[in-house]
């Protein structure tokens, strides 16, 4: 006799709450990905000449813009935690038998973060 | 005092006699210490013998008897019915499978694949100790780095869990792909190489999306999510080396 | 018509041992693994324990074998224990060879551990989930040889002899519903024991007594089946096993009132669990199985247990372990604990009874696992060698499966190669017959009333109130007279399930079908031993009696039901004694 082949519907992902997290953290990678097409976009026309590089400088003023930047700093935040959260399955540090704890990892991942967010900070707004 | 009950909704498929499932429902005592897996035996026993389905150890270690409880792959020994209690509960057969008949799954695919991924010990050539030099020595650290890969038993959750494989079974898929793992990982092992052929392929870690349900459902934690991702690192790290040390580094 | 020089029935560890061991012994060789389950299923995978063969230098062969006679009540064939206990430590580290996970001393070398009437610790484990590792190990190493193929999920339904031997067997498909010939030059039987003919077991829900019934109805004799050992610690109202393991770390059994009662029972007397020589070996926890199960009831008898719902209990107190040592050394108890019981042995008492566990009898095989019907082998539970007599001491059967079932494999390949012929067109025959018996007395069975589960109800009360830890003339008979009746009745079983796909309706009636069988020739074993021998308790007849019934007994299927006949016991260095613990 037959099996029968249940159809997968294309609504899964909506199907239960964990699918549905894990399609807006999908998502969210997408304005990732957009910021970098920018951003390599951006140091291209610096190559252009001053006209150029303010061109772009004056296309970021625009309302439409910062809110674009808006969400894609938020998009990009909430990307960073949940792929910081994922690192521990990833990167599996052990001493002898014992396993160091996810906690620590991802922590650690955090705190670079941190720590590197605010080199950057700092080399902007105050050198 | 009025016994308690509560219903169970089954997928329900007998092939001889029906085009598709159909859910069919059983009004079953509610007892405080029965498994859901109890449940269903009821009914089997007592309201319709024809009801099939797999189980036999009911302690969590045969890996029979997965089904879908609400939606959520589970273990339905596992599971008591006091944690859904008085709501209803559906139990279809485990989701990304054929149905055999009722929660009865075609698992040929899993068997097939387990068996591609090489599951043995393979030493190096010339590497091989003759039983009378006794075992080959193994330090509890070195056990403790492929343990976890060690504990899959089978029971297809995993696979359930992941839409991956529901949209395209040539997926490897987790449990697989865990076993391999827990191969590659055991310090008396040198066949890792013979199983990237499978691993490192198409169908092999880079189908996956990292959804990590798989891990979330296993009932042994064995976080199969973890074993396709740092295989994915391996992966990674093997063609860097290609392609930066081409002699061999 | 599939033909397989030999075909194994049952993929559980003893199965796999067997098939690897054919497939290595001839690479040309063809095998057959038919199993109802998928292998990995098999209830192999929920031993815990551990497995016992001598490898540290404070231990000796002798020792083991010792352990062995005396945990056996000097039933077990002494030439066959000698046997086994050479062979166990090189199949043990075959298996570490294979992968097994065994746990480690620091050096790198495997551990061990104290197990019940042992005198020095000699049980490999891993973890607690050894027969788990042990049956995933084999399984997937078994997959390397392409000449072993594997019949998943096929039931057998019959031995074929023909010319005076076994040439294959038929097997039911379950997903097809086809009876087919599955010829082969030689058969093993290794299909486990029969826990589930009593009510309260650990066995899974597979360990039907399906190999011991086919053997003996194929006229091959089932030994010693009146042993039947109780487990001392299952968990009450499910029978999950708790594993011996936990006493071997130290774990202590207490009454209700806070009692360590095993001390009434000439097992010796308690240290403290914090003395540095606690647990003391082949003493008080650490008794033999059968010892403490019957202290159990006595402590019943005296009102000393606990009750609720589920029956009497006692406490199993491992809290004094740490929760690291139990996480580490027993974490399976405390997951099935948790779960299963609802309290966390780290801090609070496990509440256990005794509990069916283990068939000592089965199929009656020499050491080469060969049965008296030529090309007929057994191994593991379903197989009675004897090396287990009247009560197995814990952690040898896992050891039993791979010494026994790589035995059987050689000896069945050899038997293979030196018969090469089969009479195909006779076993066609005898599938067709095999066919329409299924489908005129199972699929097609009209009328009939009576409930495959009621009558297995009533099969396992039967066998718990008549032949259960203590029996007696009495309470043996009413089982039998019972037992007779559920033989006839069942001619009038209810099938109401047509289906050729997956029919678990029809797989349920020939199980029941086997377990009436099997359960039958226990009771009639136990019947006719008036004496009390390890497991077997007579409160009729409470001494051993060396001098009528220091043989093995013998069940064999006639019209009128059973027929006991005894055969010696092999003794060769270690005449009976007084069985001592704990003194």
């Amino acid at each position: 006799m037959k099996p029968y082949v249940r159809e997968y519907p294309n609504t899964w992902w909506l199907s239960r709450r964990p699918y549905f997290l894990f399609m807006v953290r999908e998502f969210t990678a997408v304005f990732v990905a957009a910021y970098c097409v920018f951003l390599i976009y951006f140091v291209y026309k610096l190559s252009q000449g001053p006209d150029a590089y303010y061109g772009v400088i004056e296309l970021l003023r625009s309302p439409l813009s910062i809110i674009l930047h808006i969400i894609a700093f938020i998009f990009a935040i909430y990307h960073s935690i949940t792929w910081f959260n994922l690192t521990p399955k990833i990167f599996i540090l052990r001493f002898g038998e014992e396993q160091v704890p996810p906690f620590l990892i991802s922590g650690a991942n955090f705190i670079a973060w941190v720590v590197v967010s605010a080199i950057v900070a700092w080399i902007i707004l105050v050198v | 005092m009025t016994r308690k009950t509560m219903e169970l909704e089954i997928l329900r498929y007998r092939p001889e006699k029906e085009e598709r499932p159909t859910f069919e429902t059983y009004e079953i005592p509610f007892k405080e210490e029965w498994v859901v897996l109890d449940a269903i035996n009821y009914i089997k026993d007592n309201i319709d013998g024809s009801l099939s389905y797999r189980w036999s150890c009911r302690m969590g270690v045969c890996g029979s008897c997965g089904m879908m409880l609400n939606g959520i792959p589970k273990l339905s020994c596992a599971v008591f019915l006091r944690d859904y209690y008085p709501d209803k509960v559906r139990v279809e057969p485990l989701t990304g499978f054929p149905i055999q008949r009722d929660l009865v799954i075609v698992m040929d695919d899993f068997i097939h694949k387990l068996k591609e991924i090489k599951p043995w010990i393979i030493r190096d050539e010339g590497q091989e100790q003759s039983l009378e030099e006794g075992e080959y020595l193994q330090s509890p650290a070195e056990l403790a780095a492929f343990k976890q890969y060690s504990m899959c038993i089978n029971c297809m959750l995993c696979y359930a869990a992941c839409p991956v494989y529901a949209i395209d079974n040539s997926f490897v898929g987790p449990a697989a792909i865990a076993l391999a793992q827990r191969y590659n990982l055991d310090s008396r092992d040198h066949g890792r190489e013979l199983r990237q052929d499978v691993i490192a392929s198409n169908e092999g870690v880079w189908e996956c999306t990292f959804v990590g349900e798989c891990s979330e459902v296993c009932p042994k934690d064995v976080d199969p999510a973890g074993a396709i991702q740092r295989g994915k690192v391996s992966g990674t790290i093997d063609y860097f080396k290609d392609v930066l040390m081409p002699w061999g580094g | 018509m599939p033909v397989h020089d030999v075909v194994i029935v049952g993929g559980g560890g003893a199965g796999l041992r067997a098939a690897i061991a054919v497939a290595e012994e001839n690479p040309d060789l063809s095998v057959a693994i038919v199993s109802k389950v998928f292998p990995m299923r098999s209830h192999t995978v929920a031993a815990e324990g551990g497995a016992a063969a001598v490898i540290k230098d404070n231990d000796s062969l002798e020792d083991h074998f010792r352990d062995t006679i005396s945990g056996s009540d000097w039933l077990a064939d002494q030439d066959a224990v000698e046997e086994f206990v050479r062979e166990a430590p090189s199949e043990m580290i075959q298996l570490e060879h294979w992968g097994c996970p065994w746990s480690r001393e620091p050096d790198g070398k495997v551990a061990v551990r104290p197990f019940g009437g042992m005198k020095i610790e000699r049980t490999w484990f891993a973890a607690d989930k050894t027969g788990f590792h042990m049956l995933h190990t084999l399984y997937q190493t078994s997959l390397k040889y392409d000449n072993v193929t594997p019949y998943d999920e096929w039931f057998v339904t019959n031995i074929l002899v023909e010319n005076g031997r076994c040439q294959g067997v038929t097997a039911l498909e379950l997903r097809t519903g086809k009876t087919e010939v599955i010829a082969a030059k030689a058969v093993i039987i290794c299909t486990g024991g029969a826990g589930r003919i009593f009510p309260f077991t650990t066995n899974g829900a597979i360990k039907t007594g399906d190999g011991m019934a086919l053997a003996y109805r194929a006229g091959v004799g089932l030994k010693d089946m009146e042993f039947v050992q109780y487990h001392p610690t299952g968990l009450p109202g499910t029978g999950i096993l708790i594993t011996e393991a936990a006493r071997g770390e130290g774990g202590i059994l207490v009454n209700k009132e806070g009692y360590r009662y095993l001390e009434d029972y000439d097992l010796g007397k308690p240290l403290d669990v914090t003395h540095p020589d606690h647990p003391v070996k082949k003493s008080m926890e650490l008794g033999p199985r059968d010892r403490l199960s019957q202290a159990f009831i006595k402590e019943v008898e005296k009102g000393r247990t606990f009750i609720d719902e589920l029956g009497h209990y006692v406490h199993l107190d491992v809290r004094h372990l740490g929760q690291k040592k139990i996480d580490k050394k027993i974490p399976f108890v405390r997951e099935l604990a948790s779960k299963y019981a609802g309290i966390d042995p780290v801090y609070h008492p496990i509440p256990v009874r005794p509990v069916v566990h283990y068939c000592m009898g089965g199929i009656d095989t020499d050491k080469e696992g060969a049965t008296t019907l030529p090309g007929l082998f057994a191994a593991g539970e379903a197989a009675c060698v004897s090396i287990n007599g009247a009560n197995r001491l814990g952690s040898n059967s896992l050891t039993e499966l791979l010494v026994f079932g790589a035995r059987s494999g050689r000896g069945a390949a050899k038997f293979a190669i030196e018969h090469p012929d089969l009479d195909m067109s006779s076993l066609e025959k005898q599938a067709l017959d095999e066919q329409s018996r299924i489908t005129k007395n199972f699929i097609c069975k009209q009328k009939g009333s009576e409930r495959i589960a009621n009558l297995r109800q009533e099969m396992t009360q039967s066998m718990e109130s008549g032949a259960g830890i203590y029996r007696s003339e009495s309470s043996l008979k009413e089982t039998c007279n019972k037992l007779a009746e559920l033989r006839d009745r069942f001619s009038n079983i209810l099938i109401e399930d047509r289906s050729l796909t997956f029919n678990t309706e029809l797989t349920s009636a020939l199980e029941l079908d086997f377990m009436i069988e099997v359960a039958r020739s226990l009771a009639h074993s136990a019947l006719e031993r008036r004496e009390s021998r390890g497991s077997h308790q007579r409160t009729d007849h409470v001494n051993r009696d060396d001098q009528n019934f220091l043989k093995h007994s013998l069940a064999l299927q006639t019209e009128e039901g059973p027929k006991i006949g005894y055969k010696e016991v092999v003794i060769t260095s270690w005449p009976p004694e007084e069985r001592v613990y704990g003194r």
